[in-house]
């Protein structure tokens, strides 16, 4: 790597530098290190996700199911979705990139609630452990959605542990939310005005206000599915006077607006990345951050098209449609912003730029799918199918992992001091895209042919489609143990990272990396408005 | 290995007109995306030293632009969805009803002749037929990829999904709702087949009894001619002790609820009427009708239904 204007020094303190013991670590309230708690568990849980993933791809290569037992299938494939929604996707950015950025972005010290930012970490582990248990005593076979009256009165699986594990992450949630609100309403250094506030500041903080007010709804369903199945108190049993489509009503007033908790930090990291390597102020900073916001807003109310077949009236399946195409408004607005931004940029391809181009691509095929099932007549037949398994796997992991790899590479300097190895960094970005495409893509024709999601053993003539999703499967599994590799050799022998690896604006770059216990030694004061990148002949960079 | 699904019914066509379209707007946007985002990546690369000019610093004409013209083409195509979405979902009058039984991990099939099936369902071309769907466990969903039409099948409630097939032959039936170990095993096969060989069939099946004779022996054994009256007439207090509906010329008119509100005696009310008597009480006559919920099967609710709706016919005197 060749120079820069600023020199990489070895700092001699920083916040890993303060204290090595291992409490120093489990009861810090250094958001960096919290951070960094994170970070280790949700890596973990993706794993665990991954493999009953790998488990479900295995099962599928054959059409009678390589898995003898179909209930053990449903209990991997209902695991893999309860881990990934609950235990990767939806805490993975706000809580380890958001907890480590946000206050450094801010020009603050940490957040407004460091004690409270460690219990959400201790219930996020007491969850996952009693995640983990269910696991391990058998699992559940409902799915990831808990449909009544399959999880309340036949499921053999262990669902109220499950339940009691996502009831307490809830809680996790919460907490970090409220501690992003508060610490964005209180702590931004002197001069940031909100419009002055980078756009990740903006989509954590509409993420929290849906964390927040959604996630208590989610907890209530929990505890009523608890009670309806120990002592079958007749909410959503039609045997007992229940209805079970008021669970289905509730379950996704929670899940729908939860898809934009994963997606919308995810639209925060790119919105930082694409600026960042284009040396090019934002295209439509008011656009896209009043997006975040209307996102924020119309996902608690499109619910409702997750039940165009399920039974409701059809006059509401209209209304809901409508809002759907509504919410997708200002993603697209979204996209083509970034697009602008790169637009007589400067453009480089560092790792970080290389991930969240290829979140734009995926993101972009997710979403335009989404208008396929959006479309009243046209859901009729996709849903339910693989069709909807492609598409929101195109969001959420195509999308939403994409950007999460993006904003792990691009603050990788910051928060460990270390540089990444760029080429490993770039291969990374196309394996995923590749494999990624390569194990989805067959999928969307599979659920057109009407193959249905969630099926242990199919017709023979879906054999193919689904043999070459397998096969892209593996180089996916191998694209994701490929930056898990060279970021931890980097933690030892990468090189020493200086405080601006990447010539950017933000606060989080005007302190040394890694940042000290304090993050700044001065509190720092804003007088430019966000992405002011000067001219490309100002500042040298690496190439 | 197929990459196409026949379009055995009269809608099918139109979803895949509709799916083609969403197929062509995506693939001109993603031409659109991915070309932009290409060519900017090479002509503004940062070692390129093409000129940039001046940039531009207002960006709201571009902004709102581009945002009218998504709000237009989504307002199309949301307008495109729910009018086929529509019609997919409400059954002409005059469709052949079969009833469908869905429990974990089989489907059951009742023709209105009395002909029964077992995870497979035989019909004829060329005329709408109505299924009328009920579970007797968890929820199921009916789904036939050839027809492009599903709908979930939920315990405790009448669903009804309609279709008219146009292409004899031999489809999948599967069940698309997770219900529970079997769900995979819950498929079956619809068979489409000229009106003339569908008649051939049913012959074939040689039922003993049709669902509505089947059903007025159940409505004697289950105690309720006592009150309805043999054949339905009605009950008074000179035939009998209590005073009851007639339900004769019941099916189909129009019903006004103690509560004033009025209401079309379909099956899906027939059947809430026989397990939630409570909930639909008639203008004008005591609430003394016991539930039967839980006494009766699925099945047997079918037949009893089928036989007030065979008094339709028949004036109460």
């Amino acid at each position: 790597m060749s120079a820069t204007t600023i020199e990489p020094s070895e700092y001699a303190n920083s916040y890993l530098t303060d204290g090595f013991t291992l409490r120093s670590w489990l009861l810090t309230t250094d958001h960096k290190r919290i951070a960094l708690l994170y970070l280790g568990s949700i890596t973990l849980f993706f794993f665990i996700g991954g493999a009953a993933a790998a488990l479900i791809r295995y099962n599928l290569l054959v059409p009678e199911g390589m898995i003898a037992s179909a209930e053990t299938y449903n209990r991997i494939f209902t695991m893999h979705g309860v881990v990934m929604v609950w235990f990767f996707l939806i805490p993975a950015v706000p809580v380890t990139l958001g907890n480590f950025v946000v206050p450094l972005m801010l020009g603050a010290r940490d957040l407004a609630f460091p004690r409270l930012n460690l219990i959400s970490w201790y219930l996020f582990i007491i969850a996952g452990m009693i995640a983990i248990y269910s696991l391990f005593v058998g699992g559940v076979d409902t799915g990831w959605t808990f449909y009544t009256p399959l999880a309340t009165e036949y499921s053999k699986g262990h669902v109220v542990a499950t339940v009691v594990a996502i009831f307490i992450a809830g809680f996790s949630s919460i907490a970090t939310g409220l501690n992003f609100i508060i610490s964005i309403h209180r702590l931004r250094a002197p001069g940031m005005t909100w419009y002055k506030m980078p756009v990740f500041l903006w989509s954590l903080y509409a993420t929290s206000v849906i964390l927040v007010l959604a996630t208590p709804v989610l907890a209530m369903t929990l505890i009523l599915l608890a009670f309806e199945r120990i002592f079958h108190v007749g909410v959503f049993d039609p045997a007992l006077g229940g209805d079970p489509l008021l669970f289905q009503h509730l379950f996704w007033f929670y899940s729908h607006p939860a898809v934009y908790v994963m997606i919308l930090p995810g639209f925060g990291v790119v919105s930082e990345i694409i600026p960042a390597f284009s040396r090019k102020r934002i295209f439509g900073y008011y656009f896209i951050v009043w997006c975040s916001i209307s996102i924020a807003v119309i996902s608690f109310l499109v619910w409702g098209h997750h039940m165009f077949v399920a039974g409701t009236s059809i006059y509401s399946a209209m209304v809901f449609s409508i809002l759907s195409y509504m919410v997708a408004v200002p993603s697209a607005i979204k996209v083509f912003n970034w697009i602008g931004t790169m637009h007589k940029g400067y453009i480089r391809f560092d790792a970080p730029m290389l991930y969240a181009l290829g979140f734009i691509g995926l993101f972009t095929i997710g979403g335009l799918t989404g208008l396929f099932l959006a479309a009243l007549g046209a859901d009729v037949h996709l849903t339910q199918t693989y069709f909807v398994v492609a598409h929101f796997h195109y969001v959420m992991v195509g999308g939403m992992v994409s950007a999460f790899f993006a904003g792990l590479h691009y603050w990788w300097p910051k928060i460990t001091g270390r540089m990444y190895p760029e080429m490993w960094g770039r291969l990374g970005a196309l394996i995923i895209f590749i494999g990624f495409n390569l194990t989805f893509f067959p999928q969307f024709i599979l659920g057109y042919l009407g193959m249905p999601r969630r099926y242990h053993s199919y017709p023979p003539e879906f054999e193919v489609l689904n043999v070459l999703s397998s096969a892209g499967a593996t180089i996916l599994a191998a694209a994701y143990l490929l930056p898990l590799a060279y970021l931890t050799w980097s933690l030892v022998y990468g090189e020493r990272a200086p405080a601006n690896p990447w010539g950017a604006t933000g606060l989080e770059w005007q302190t040394q990396s890694p940042p000290l216990t304090e993050n700044f030694d001065e509190t720092p004061i804003v007088t430019d408005p966000p992405y002011n990148y000067p001219p490309p002949e100002v500042v040298q960079h690496r190439v | 290995m197929r990459f196409w699904l026949t379009q055995a019914t009269t809608s099918a066509p139109e979803v895949d007109y509709l799916i083609l379209a969403l197929l062509l707007i995506s693939c001109a946007v993603l031409a659109l995306v991915f070309g932009l985002m290409l060519l900017y990546m090479i002509k503004y690369r940062a070692g390129s030293g093409v000129d940039r000019g001046a940039l531009a610093e207002k960006t709201w004409r571009l902004e709102t632009s581009w945002t009218i013209a998504t709000l237009v083409a989504f307002f199309g195509l949301f307008i495109w969805g729910a009018d086929l979405y529509l019609r997919l979902f409400q059954p002409p009058p005059d469709a052949m009803k079969i009833y469908v039984i869905g429990k974990q991990w089989m489907w059951k099939i009742e023709h209105p002749g009395g002909q029964s099936e077992i995870n497979a369902l035989h019909l004829p071309i060329g005329r709408p037929i109505a299924l009328v769907m009920t579970s007797e466990d968890v929820i199921h969903d009916f789904s036939v990829p050839a027809f492009r039409i599903k709908h979930d099948v939920l315990p405790g409630r009448y669903e009804t999904l309609w279709f008219q097939a146009v292409t004899p032959g031999t489809y999948h039936l599967f069940c698309t709702q997770l219900c529970g170990t079997g769900h995979a095993q819950m498929t079956g096969e619809i068979v489409a087949m000229t009106a003339p060989e569908y008649q051939k069939w049913l012959e074939q099946q040689g039922a003993s009894e049709t669902l509505a004779v089947a059903g007025k022996t159940l409505f004697m054994r289950n105690g309720c001619s006592g009150c309805h009256g043999g054949n339905g007439i009605g009950g008074n207090q000179a035939r009998s002790t209590v005073r009851a509906p007639a339900l004769a010329g019941l099916y189909g008119s129009a019903v006004t609820l103690a509560n004033g509100s009025v209401v079309t005696a379909d099956d899906r009310y027939i059947r809430d009427c026989i397990l939630l008597p409570a909930t639909q009480r008639v203008a004008g006559y005591p609430p003394v009708m016991p539930s039967f919920a839980g006494q009766i099967s699925e099945d047997d609710l079918l037949k009893i239904i089928a036989y007030i709706k065979s008094l339709a016919t028949e004036k109460p005197s």
